[in-house]
């Protein structure tokens, strides 16, 4: 119980830094910690299989993704404004997040645990359309990663045509 | 409060930030951060949510794909950001709205 409560205190705290970090790096290794809380908290909930494929793929492979991606485009600070106005941002994160928790919090009836088969054969038998998407994504993802990795070399932006007066 | 109450909440949290950042930030790949960590409070919440129905091994394979579809969204944004760095020179949202076409 405490460790559950240590490790979603943990992942919310390394999200908000990661929300504020200055940098992209920094906030990619943020993103790792919270990948790795939630990782630690999927074994403790009895999903082995589930907490070493978020390790291995949320903290290791997007980590080195973000890295890579950050190295090229470079790791640019902004200090502008953000678009939407603070009141209405914390309204509707604390209307979202209340709602939510409301929900969560409410007396639910307890279910006892179904015999269903074991995950190999629900993840490879039963579901067959969602391994189909899967390869459809990964061909998605190796097309992005093959964008990412090819140079081009691009014109400057062009200056937007001025209107004539009639 | 059993654990499952907890890690929901914990989840709940981890949805709140992301909603924070995605409303909060302008920077593209740091925008890809906020639906990451939206993407990490749908597995855990998915997995959660399995245990507390009783379909463990269902709440499982389904996180599994969400993390799948979840990392080709990062690979797929973070090279989308990559092309607007080198054609716009920034990495700004309000730069995309020079876009025409």
């Amino acid at each position: 119980m405490a460790l559950a409560v240590g490790l979603m205190i943990t992942a919310v705290f390394c999200g908000l830094q990661a929300m504020k970090a200055r940098r992209l790096l920094t906030a990619a290794l943020w993103l790792a910690a919270v990948s790795a809380s939630v990782a630690i908290a999927l074994y403790q909930l009895g999903a082995p299989d589930v907490a070493v494929v978020e390790l291995s793929v949320g903290a290791g492979l997007v980590t080195i993704l973000f890295v890579f991606a950050i190295t090229i485009a470079g790791d640019e600070a902004m200090d502008a404004p953000p678009i939407i106005p603070k009141w209405l941002r914390w309204l509707l994160v604390l209307g979202v997040v209340l709602a939510l928790a409301t929900a969560v919090l409410q007396p639910a009836t307890s279910h006892q645990p179904l015999a269903e088969a074991s995950f190999t054969a629900v993840f490879w038998q039963e579901r067959g359309l969602d391994i189909l998407i899967q390869i459809g994504l990964i061909f998605a993802g190796v097309l992005g990663v093959l964008n990412l990795l090819t140079e081009h070399d691009t014109p400057p932006p062009t200056p937007a045509p001025q209107d004539k007066p009639a | 409060m059993s654990q499952t109450t907890i890690l929901l909440l914990g989840a709940v949290g981890l949805l709140g930030v992301g909603l924070y950042g995605l409303l909060r930030l302008r920077n593209l790949i740091q925008i890809i951060v906020a639906l990451q960590i939206l993407a990490k409070a749908a597995v855990l919440a998915l997995v959660v949510a399995g245990k507390a129905s009783g379909h463990v091994n269902l709440g499982q394979s389904l996180a599994v794909t969400v993390i799948v579809a979840d990392t080709v969204i990062a690979v797929v944004g973070l090279a989308l950001a990559v092309q607007v760095r080198r054609r716009l020179g920034t990495l700004d949202v309000r730069a995309l709205a020079t876009l025409r076409g």
